[in-house]
Protein backbone atom coordinates (compact mmCIF):
# COMPACT_ATOMS: atom_id res chain seq x y z
CA UNK A 1 0.00 0.00 0.00
CA UNK A 2 2.78 2.10 0.68
CA UNK A 3 4.91 1.89 -1.96
CA UNK A 4 5.88 4.01 -4.11
CA UNK A 5 4.25 3.46 -7.77
CA UNK A 6 5.76 4.42 -10.27
CA UNK A 7 5.47 7.28 -11.96
CA UNK A 8 3.37 7.15 -15.18
CA UNK A 9 5.53 9.18 -17.81
CA UNK A 10 2.67 11.05 -20.04
CA UNK A 11 -0.20 8.70 -22.00
CA UNK A 12 1.69 7.61 -25.08
CA UNK A 13 -0.79 5.70 -26.64
CA UNK A 14 -4.92 6.78 -26.95
CA UNK A 15 -5.21 4.35 -23.78
CA UNK A 16 -3.04 6.00 -21.88
CA UNK A 17 0.34 5.08 -20.73
CA UNK A 18 1.46 2.19 -18.67
CA UNK A 19 1.01 3.27 -15.02
CA UNK A 20 -2.30 5.61 -16.14
CA UNK A 21 -4.66 2.69 -15.00
CA UNK A 22 -2.73 2.28 -12.03
CA UNK A 23 -2.97 5.93 -11.19
CA UNK A 24 -6.85 5.59 -12.10
CA UNK A 25 -7.01 2.83 -9.46
CA UNK A 26 -5.43 4.99 -7.02
CA UNK A 27 -8.16 8.04 -7.57
CA UNK A 28 -10.78 5.01 -7.34
CA UNK A 29 -9.59 4.05 -4.38
CA UNK A 30 -9.48 7.66 -2.74
CA UNK A 31 -13.27 8.46 -4.01
CA UNK A 32 -13.35 5.46 -1.14
CA UNK A 33 -11.56 7.18 1.11
CA UNK A 34 -8.48 5.37 0.60
CA UNK A 35 -5.64 7.75 2.39
CA UNK A 36 -2.83 5.51 1.76
CA UNK A 37 -3.59 5.51 -1.59
CA UNK A 38 -4.18 9.02 -1.89
CA UNK A 39 -0.71 9.10 -0.74
CA UNK A 40 0.56 6.79 -3.40
CA UNK A 41 -1.31 9.19 -5.94
CA UNK A 42 0.19 11.94 -4.47
CA UNK A 43 4.11 10.45 -4.67
CA UNK A 44 3.32 9.51 -8.45
CA UNK A 45 2.20 12.92 -9.32
CA UNK A 46 3.16 15.81 -7.00
CA UNK A 47 6.71 16.55 -8.85
CA UNK A 48 4.76 17.09 -12.16
CA UNK A 49 1.81 19.02 -10.07
CA UNK A 50 4.21 21.58 -7.90
CA UNK A 51 6.81 22.08 -10.75
CA UNK A 52 4.06 23.49 -12.50
CA UNK A 53 1.90 25.49 -9.71
CA UNK A 54 5.66 27.00 -9.34
CA UNK A 55 6.02 27.59 -13.03
CA UNK A 56 2.65 29.20 -12.79
CA UNK A 57 2.51 31.41 -9.84
CA UNK A 58 6.42 31.60 -9.28
CA UNK A 59 6.24 32.06 -5.86
CA UNK A 60 7.10 28.77 -3.76
CA UNK A 61 4.82 29.65 -1.00
CA UNK A 62 1.92 30.15 -3.21
CA UNK A 63 2.54 27.05 -5.41
CA UNK A 64 2.59 25.09 -2.19
CA UNK A 65 -0.69 26.58 -1.35
CA UNK A 66 -1.89 25.79 -4.44
CA UNK A 67 -0.52 22.20 -4.62
CA UNK A 68 -2.42 22.29 -1.01
CA UNK A 69 -5.63 22.92 -2.57
CA UNK A 70 -5.30 20.99 -5.75
CA UNK A 71 -5.03 17.62 -3.89
CA UNK A 72 -7.61 18.20 -1.37
CA UNK A 73 -10.00 19.12 -4.21
CA UNK A 74 -8.68 15.35 -6.20
CA UNK A 75 -9.09 13.79 -2.56
CA UNK A 76 -12.56 15.41 -2.53
CA UNK A 77 -13.63 14.74 -5.80
CA UNK A 78 -11.66 11.45 -7.07
CA UNK A 79 -15.42 9.82 -7.32
CA UNK A 80 -16.06 12.22 -9.97
CA UNK A 81 -13.29 11.12 -12.51
CA UNK A 82 -14.19 9.73 -15.57
CA UNK A 83 -11.54 7.36 -16.80
CA UNK A 84 -13.53 7.50 -20.58
CA UNK A 85 -12.73 11.06 -20.83
CA UNK A 86 -8.98 10.72 -20.08
CA UNK A 87 -6.22 9.76 -18.23
CA UNK A 88 -6.15 10.11 -14.57
CA UNK A 89 -2.58 12.35 -14.72
CA UNK A 90 -4.62 14.81 -17.38
CA UNK A 91 -7.39 14.96 -14.69
CA UNK A 92 -4.83 15.79 -12.05
CA UNK A 93 -3.37 18.56 -13.74
CA UNK A 94 -6.38 20.07 -15.26
CA UNK A 95 -7.49 20.49 -11.56
CA UNK A 96 -3.80 21.91 -10.54
CA UNK A 97 -3.38 23.88 -13.59
CA UNK A 98 -7.21 25.65 -12.99
CA UNK A 99 -6.48 26.22 -9.65
CA UNK A 100 -2.69 27.68 -10.28
CA UNK A 101 -4.22 30.12 -12.69
CA UNK A 102 -7.01 31.04 -10.05
CA UNK A 103 -4.33 32.42 -7.86
CA UNK A 104 -2.83 34.31 -10.15
CA UNK A 105 -5.73 35.94 -11.45
CA UNK A 106 -7.21 37.04 -8.50
CA UNK A 107 -3.81 38.26 -6.95
CA UNK A 108 -3.79 40.04 -10.45
CA UNK A 109 -7.53 41.48 -9.97
CA UNK A 110 -5.76 42.61 -6.53
CA UNK A 111 -2.56 44.26 -8.17
CA UNK A 112 -3.85 45.00 -11.66
CA UNK A 113 -1.25 43.65 -13.99
CA UNK A 114 -0.07 46.51 -16.87
CA UNK A 115 1.77 46.10 -19.63
CA UNK A 116 5.34 45.80 -17.89
CA UNK A 117 4.53 42.40 -17.56
CA UNK A 118 5.41 42.24 -21.44
CA UNK A 119 8.80 42.59 -20.43
CA UNK A 120 8.97 40.71 -17.14
CA UNK A 121 7.29 37.45 -18.42
CA UNK A 122 7.97 37.52 -22.00
CA UNK A 123 9.50 34.39 -23.34
CA UNK A 124 8.92 31.36 -20.89
CA UNK A 125 12.51 30.74 -19.64
CA UNK A 126 13.47 27.60 -18.57
CA UNK A 127 14.18 28.12 -14.74
CA UNK A 128 16.23 26.00 -12.52
CA UNK A 129 13.21 23.88 -11.88
CA UNK A 130 12.99 22.92 -15.71
CA UNK A 131 16.45 22.30 -15.40
CA UNK A 132 16.10 19.49 -12.99
CA UNK A 133 13.58 17.83 -15.09
CA UNK A 134 16.03 17.22 -17.96
CA UNK A 135 16.95 14.09 -17.42
CA UNK A 136 13.53 12.61 -17.51
CA UNK A 137 13.59 10.72 -21.16
CA UNK A 138 9.44 11.63 -21.25
CA UNK A 139 10.58 15.52 -20.85
CA UNK A 140 13.04 15.18 -23.55
CA UNK A 141 10.12 13.80 -25.80
CA UNK A 142 8.02 16.53 -24.97
CA UNK A 143 10.54 19.32 -25.39
CA UNK A 144 11.07 17.71 -29.29
CA UNK A 145 7.37 16.95 -29.69
CA UNK A 146 7.51 21.10 -29.37
CA UNK A 147 9.86 21.79 -31.56
CA UNK A 148 7.38 20.76 -33.97
CA UNK A 149 5.52 23.42 -33.41
CA UNK A 150 6.17 26.98 -34.95
CA UNK A 151 7.53 29.49 -33.10
CA UNK A 152 4.20 31.50 -32.29
CA UNK A 153 2.32 28.76 -31.74
CA UNK A 154 4.80 27.49 -29.11
CA UNK A 155 4.98 30.94 -27.83
CA UNK A 156 1.68 31.10 -27.00
CA UNK A 157 1.09 27.99 -25.96
CA UNK A 158 3.59 28.57 -23.04
CA UNK A 159 2.43 31.95 -21.94
CA UNK A 160 -1.20 30.58 -21.53
CA UNK A 161 -0.45 27.50 -20.32
CA UNK A 162 2.78 28.39 -18.04
CA UNK A 163 2.20 32.13 -18.02
CA UNK A 164 -1.66 31.89 -17.30
CA UNK A 165 -2.41 34.43 -19.67
CA UNK A 166 -5.73 34.68 -21.19
CA UNK A 167 -5.42 34.26 -24.92
CA UNK A 168 -6.38 38.07 -25.90
CA UNK A 169 -3.64 39.35 -23.41
CA UNK A 170 -1.18 36.86 -25.14
CA UNK A 171 -2.51 37.96 -28.26
CA UNK A 172 -1.29 41.44 -26.76
CA UNK A 173 2.39 40.03 -25.47
CA UNK A 174 3.14 38.51 -28.84
CA UNK A 175 1.88 41.50 -31.27
CA UNK A 176 -0.68 39.34 -33.02
CA UNK A 177 -3.94 39.92 -34.53
CA UNK A 178 -6.80 40.14 -31.81
CA UNK A 179 -8.58 36.53 -31.85
CA UNK A 180 -5.68 34.73 -33.32
CA UNK A 181 -3.90 33.70 -30.25
CA UNK A 182 -6.75 31.36 -29.61
CA UNK A 183 -6.21 29.70 -32.64
CA UNK A 184 -2.41 29.20 -32.47
CA UNK A 185 -3.10 27.95 -28.92
CA UNK A 186 -5.32 25.54 -30.75
CA UNK A 187 -3.40 24.59 -33.28
CA UNK A 188 -0.23 24.13 -30.82
CA UNK A 189 -2.06 21.20 -28.92
CA UNK A 190 -3.34 19.61 -31.54
CA UNK A 191 -0.01 19.53 -32.55
CA UNK A 192 1.58 18.40 -29.53
CA UNK A 193 -1.30 15.93 -29.17
CA UNK A 194 -0.65 14.16 -32.65
CA UNK A 195 2.95 14.06 -32.05
CA UNK A 196 2.82 12.27 -29.26
CA UNK A 197 -0.35 10.51 -29.76
CA UNK A 198 -2.09 10.89 -26.79
CA UNK A 199 -5.90 11.65 -26.22
CA UNK A 200 -7.58 9.85 -29.25
CA UNK A 201 -9.23 12.42 -31.69
CA UNK B 1 -19.31 34.57 -33.74
CA UNK B 2 -20.98 31.45 -33.16
CA UNK B 3 -19.45 30.50 -36.33
CA UNK B 4 -16.04 30.24 -35.18
CA UNK B 5 -16.76 29.38 -31.18
CA UNK B 6 -15.22 25.68 -31.98
CA UNK B 7 -11.85 27.40 -32.40
CA UNK B 8 -12.10 28.27 -28.47
CA UNK B 9 -11.93 24.67 -27.18
CA UNK B 10 -7.76 25.06 -26.72
CA UNK B 11 -7.74 27.83 -25.35
CA UNK B 12 -10.66 26.98 -23.02
CA UNK B 13 -8.49 23.44 -22.49
CA UNK B 14 -5.79 25.23 -20.99
CA UNK B 15 -7.60 27.89 -18.41
CA UNK B 16 -6.86 30.96 -20.81
CA UNK B 17 -10.54 32.19 -21.51
CA UNK B 18 -12.24 35.33 -19.81
CA UNK B 19 -15.07 34.14 -17.23
CA UNK B 20 -17.70 35.47 -19.88
CA UNK B 21 -15.77 33.61 -23.17
CA UNK B 22 -15.36 30.68 -20.48
CA UNK B 23 -19.38 30.05 -19.58
CA UNK B 24 -20.03 30.88 -23.19
CA UNK B 25 -18.08 28.23 -24.40
CA UNK B 26 -19.65 26.20 -22.15
CA UNK B 27 -22.57 26.88 -22.77
CA UNK B 28 -21.76 25.52 -26.51
CA UNK B 29 -19.99 22.49 -25.07
CA UNK B 30 -23.26 21.47 -23.14
CA UNK B 31 -24.47 20.93 -27.20
CA UNK B 32 -21.11 20.43 -29.00
CA UNK B 33 -20.14 16.57 -28.45
CA UNK B 34 -17.30 17.16 -30.96
CA UNK B 35 -16.05 20.11 -28.82
CA UNK B 36 -16.16 18.25 -25.79
CA UNK B 37 -13.86 15.33 -27.55
CA UNK B 38 -11.79 17.81 -28.86
CA UNK B 39 -10.98 19.33 -24.93
CA UNK B 40 -10.64 16.34 -23.83
CA UNK B 41 -7.97 15.32 -26.14
CA UNK B 42 -6.38 18.60 -26.19
CA UNK B 43 -6.55 18.30 -22.09
CA UNK B 44 -4.36 15.20 -22.57
CA UNK B 45 -2.07 16.91 -24.71
CA UNK B 46 -1.41 20.39 -22.29
CA UNK B 47 -0.83 17.56 -19.32
CA UNK B 48 2.41 16.61 -21.30
CA UNK B 49 3.53 20.17 -20.39
CA UNK B 50 4.30 20.08 -16.76
CA UNK B 51 6.45 16.87 -17.47
CA UNK B 52 8.86 19.34 -18.75
CA UNK B 53 8.74 21.44 -15.46
CA UNK B 54 8.76 18.85 -12.81
CA UNK B 55 9.97 19.87 -9.59
CA UNK B 56 10.51 18.03 -6.30
CA UNK B 57 8.06 19.21 -3.34
CA UNK B 58 9.05 19.95 0.17
CA UNK B 59 8.54 17.35 2.45
CA UNK B 60 5.74 18.91 4.88
CA UNK B 61 3.71 20.09 1.97
CA UNK B 62 3.13 16.43 1.74
CA UNK B 63 2.69 15.39 5.51
CA UNK B 64 -0.11 18.95 5.68
CA UNK B 65 -1.72 17.02 2.67
CA UNK B 66 -2.42 13.94 4.03
CA UNK B 67 -2.77 15.32 7.36
CA UNK B 68 -5.45 17.65 5.99
CA UNK B 69 -7.14 14.92 3.95
CA UNK B 70 -7.90 12.59 6.59
CA UNK B 71 -10.32 15.70 8.27
CA UNK B 72 -12.44 15.72 4.79
CA UNK B 73 -14.87 13.29 3.65
CA UNK B 74 -14.43 12.35 -0.14
CA UNK B 75 -17.59 13.26 -1.96
CA UNK B 76 -20.09 10.59 -3.32
CA UNK B 77 -20.54 8.64 -6.48
CA UNK B 78 -23.01 10.45 -8.55
CA UNK B 79 -25.94 7.98 -8.15
CA UNK B 80 -28.96 7.31 -10.35
CA UNK B 81 -31.79 9.26 -8.67
CA UNK B 82 -33.94 6.65 -7.37
CA UNK B 83 -37.33 6.16 -8.74
CA UNK B 84 -38.40 9.96 -9.89
CA UNK B 85 -39.67 9.03 -13.10
CA UNK B 86 -39.54 12.61 -14.33
CA UNK B 87 -43.08 12.65 -16.35
CA UNK B 88 -42.49 15.59 -18.66
CA UNK B 89 -46.09 16.45 -18.79
CA UNK B 90 -46.87 19.49 -16.87
CA UNK B 91 -50.02 20.14 -14.68
CA UNK B 92 -49.83 23.67 -12.98
CA UNK B 93 -51.89 23.08 -10.33
CA UNK B 94 -50.92 20.70 -8.27
CA UNK B 95 -47.24 22.31 -8.34
CA UNK B 96 -47.45 22.23 -4.13
CA UNK B 97 -48.13 19.50 -2.95
CA UNK B 98 -46.81 16.75 -5.20
CA UNK B 99 -43.10 17.84 -3.68
CA UNK B 100 -43.30 16.09 -1.15
CA UNK B 101 -43.76 12.74 -1.53
CA UNK B 102 -40.71 12.30 -3.45
CA UNK B 103 -38.70 14.69 -1.17
CA UNK B 104 -39.37 12.06 1.42
CA UNK B 105 -38.52 9.54 -0.94
CA UNK B 106 -35.42 11.60 -1.53
CA UNK B 107 -35.12 11.60 2.03
CA UNK B 108 -34.63 8.15 2.21
CA UNK B 109 -32.23 7.56 0.05
CA UNK B 110 -30.14 9.81 1.62
CA UNK B 111 -30.61 8.28 4.91
CA UNK B 112 -29.55 4.96 3.27
CA UNK B 113 -26.75 6.01 1.01
CA UNK B 114 -25.21 8.30 3.46
CA UNK B 115 -25.40 10.55 0.69
CA UNK B 116 -26.38 13.72 1.05
CA UNK B 117 -26.96 16.20 4.54
CA UNK B 118 -23.44 15.90 5.92
CA UNK B 119 -21.77 18.47 7.26
CA UNK B 120 -18.89 19.14 5.65
CA UNK B 121 -15.25 19.87 7.86
CA UNK B 122 -14.06 22.82 7.33
CA UNK B 123 -11.23 23.45 5.24
CA UNK B 124 -8.76 24.04 7.46
CA UNK B 125 -6.71 26.43 5.24
CA UNK B 126 -3.28 27.40 6.94
CA UNK B 127 -3.23 30.60 8.56
CA UNK B 128 -0.83 32.25 5.47
CA UNK B 129 -4.26 31.15 2.76
CA UNK B 130 -4.87 32.68 -0.24
CA UNK B 131 -5.98 36.15 -1.00
CA UNK B 132 -9.67 35.82 -1.74
CA UNK B 133 -12.06 33.33 -0.10
CA UNK B 134 -14.76 33.49 -2.72
CA UNK B 135 -18.56 33.65 -1.26
CA UNK B 136 -19.00 30.02 -2.76
CA UNK B 137 -15.96 29.18 -0.30
CA UNK B 138 -17.53 31.01 2.30
CA UNK B 139 -20.81 28.60 1.95
CA UNK B 140 -18.61 25.52 1.34
CA UNK B 141 -16.46 26.53 4.48
CA UNK B 142 -19.33 27.00 6.64
CA UNK B 143 -19.74 24.42 9.94
CA UNK B 144 -23.07 23.64 9.12
CA UNK B 145 -22.42 23.95 5.27
CA UNK B 146 -24.33 20.51 3.88
CA UNK B 147 -23.84 18.90 0.12
CA UNK B 148 -26.36 17.08 -1.70
CA UNK B 149 -25.66 15.73 -5.32
CA UNK B 150 -28.29 14.66 -7.43
CA UNK B 151 -28.02 13.06 -10.76
CA UNK B 152 -29.96 15.05 -13.27
CA UNK B 153 -29.93 12.62 -16.62
CA UNK B 154 -26.86 12.14 -17.29
CA UNK B 155 -25.41 15.39 -15.21
CA UNK B 156 -25.32 16.60 -12.06
CA UNK B 157 -26.37 19.04 -9.79
CA UNK B 158 -24.81 20.47 -6.22
CA UNK B 159 -26.23 22.25 -3.23
CA UNK B 160 -24.42 23.14 -0.19
CA UNK B 161 -25.94 24.86 1.80
CA UNK B 162 -25.73 26.74 5.09
CA UNK B 163 -28.83 27.67 7.49
CA UNK B 164 -26.31 30.24 9.40
CA UNK B 165 -25.51 31.93 6.13
CA UNK B 166 -28.75 31.60 4.33
CA UNK B 167 -26.93 30.91 1.29
CA UNK B 168 -26.50 28.15 -0.80
CA UNK B 169 -23.59 27.54 -3.78
CA UNK B 170 -25.33 25.59 -6.80
CA UNK B 171 -23.64 24.00 -9.17
CA UNK B 172 -24.38 21.56 -12.31
CA UNK B 173 -22.25 19.94 -14.50
CA UNK B 174 -23.83 18.65 -17.94
CA UNK B 175 -27.33 19.29 -17.73
CA UNK B 176 -29.56 18.37 -20.44
CA UNK B 177 -29.45 21.09 -22.83
CA UNK B 178 -33.40 22.76 -22.71
CA UNK B 179 -35.86 23.55 -25.68
CA UNK B 180 -35.63 27.28 -26.52
CA UNK B 181 -37.90 28.88 -23.99
CA UNK B 182 -36.97 26.89 -21.04
CA UNK B 183 -34.52 27.18 -17.76
CA UNK B 184 -33.86 25.35 -15.45
CA UNK B 185 -35.25 27.36 -11.61
CA UNK B 186 -34.34 26.55 -8.31
CA UNK B 187 -36.40 26.64 -5.03
CA UNK B 188 -36.38 26.23 -2.01
CA UNK B 189 -38.83 23.78 -0.05
CA UNK B 190 -40.12 26.55 2.59
CA UNK B 191 -41.19 24.77 5.71
CA UNK B 192 -44.69 27.22 5.84
CA UNK B 193 -44.75 28.41 2.56
CA UNK B 194 -43.98 25.50 0.36
CA UNK B 195 -41.86 25.64 -2.50
CA UNK B 196 -40.28 29.31 -3.44
CA UNK B 197 -38.62 30.34 -5.75
CA UNK B 198 -35.08 31.47 -5.25
CA UNK B 199 -33.50 34.98 -6.38
CA UNK B 200 -31.89 34.83 -9.33
CA UNK B 201 -32.40 30.76 -9.31
CA UNK B 202 -32.58 30.77 -13.28
CA UNK B 203 -30.08 28.55 -14.68
CA UNK B 204 -29.26 27.40 -18.49
CA UNK B 205 -27.82 24.17 -19.57
CA UNK B 206 -24.30 25.46 -19.11
CA UNK B 207 -22.32 24.14 -16.37
CA UNK B 208 -22.40 27.18 -13.75
CA UNK B 209 -21.92 27.65 -9.73
CA UNK B 210 -23.80 30.25 -8.29
CA UNK B 211 -24.39 31.68 -5.04
CA UNK B 212 -27.62 32.45 -4.06
CA UNK B 213 -29.34 34.16 -1.51
CA UNK B 214 -32.36 32.26 0.42
CA UNK B 215 -34.45 31.40 3.35
CA UNK B 216 -32.33 28.63 3.85
CA UNK B 217 -33.06 28.47 7.56
CA UNK B 218 -36.30 27.77 6.96
CA UNK B 219 -36.65 25.25 4.18
CA UNK B 220 -36.55 21.42 4.50
CA UNK B 221 -35.49 21.04 1.00
CA UNK B 222 -34.62 21.91 -2.47
CA UNK B 223 -35.70 21.46 -5.80
CA UNK B 224 -34.60 22.30 -9.67
CA UNK B 225 -37.73 21.88 -12.31
CA UNK B 226 -37.78 23.25 -15.73
CA UNK B 227 -40.02 26.06 -16.06
CA UNK B 228 -40.49 28.66 -18.89
CA UNK B 229 -38.12 31.85 -19.93
CA UNK B 230 -38.14 34.06 -17.17
CA UNK B 231 -39.32 31.48 -14.43
CA UNK B 232 -42.32 31.04 -12.30
CA UNK B 233 -44.11 31.80 -9.09
CA UNK B 234 -44.71 28.03 -8.69
CA UNK B 235 -43.30 25.26 -10.23
CA UNK B 236 -44.96 24.37 -13.16
CA UNK B 237 -43.42 20.74 -13.82
CA UNK B 238 -42.37 18.02 -11.89
CA UNK B 239 -38.75 18.51 -10.34
CA UNK B 240 -35.60 16.87 -12.31
CA UNK B 241 -34.13 16.85 -8.99
CA UNK B 242 -34.20 17.01 -5.19
CA UNK B 243 -32.58 17.50 -2.33
CA UNK B 244 -32.74 17.33 1.54
CA UNK B 245 -31.62 19.56 3.65
CA UNK B 246 -33.01 18.32 6.70
CA UNK B 247 -30.01 18.39 9.21
CA UNK B 248 -29.10 14.07 8.14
Amino acid sequence: MDQIRPVSPGASSSEGAPGAPALGELLRLSSRGDQGAFAALYDATSRRAYGLALRVVRDPAQAEEVTQEAYLDIWRTASRFDPDRGSALSWVLTIVHRKAVDRVRSAEAASRRDVTYHQENQPVEHDSTAEAAEASLEARRVRGALQNLTEVQREALELAYFGGYSHTEVATMLDLPLGTAKTRIRDGLIRLRDAMGVGAA
Amino acid sequence: MTSDIHALSGAYAIDALDDIERARFERHLAECGECRAEVDSLREAAALLPETTTAEPPAALRDRILAEVATVRPLPPIVPAADTEPSAESGGSRGRRRWLAPLVAAAAVVAVLGAGGVAWHPWTDESGQGPVTSAADRVRNAPDAVTVTRKVDGGEATIIASKSLNQLVVSTEGLPPLPTGKVYEMWLNDADKGMVPVPGGLMTAADSTVVLDGNVSHATGAGITVEPAGGSKVPTSDPVALFNLENA
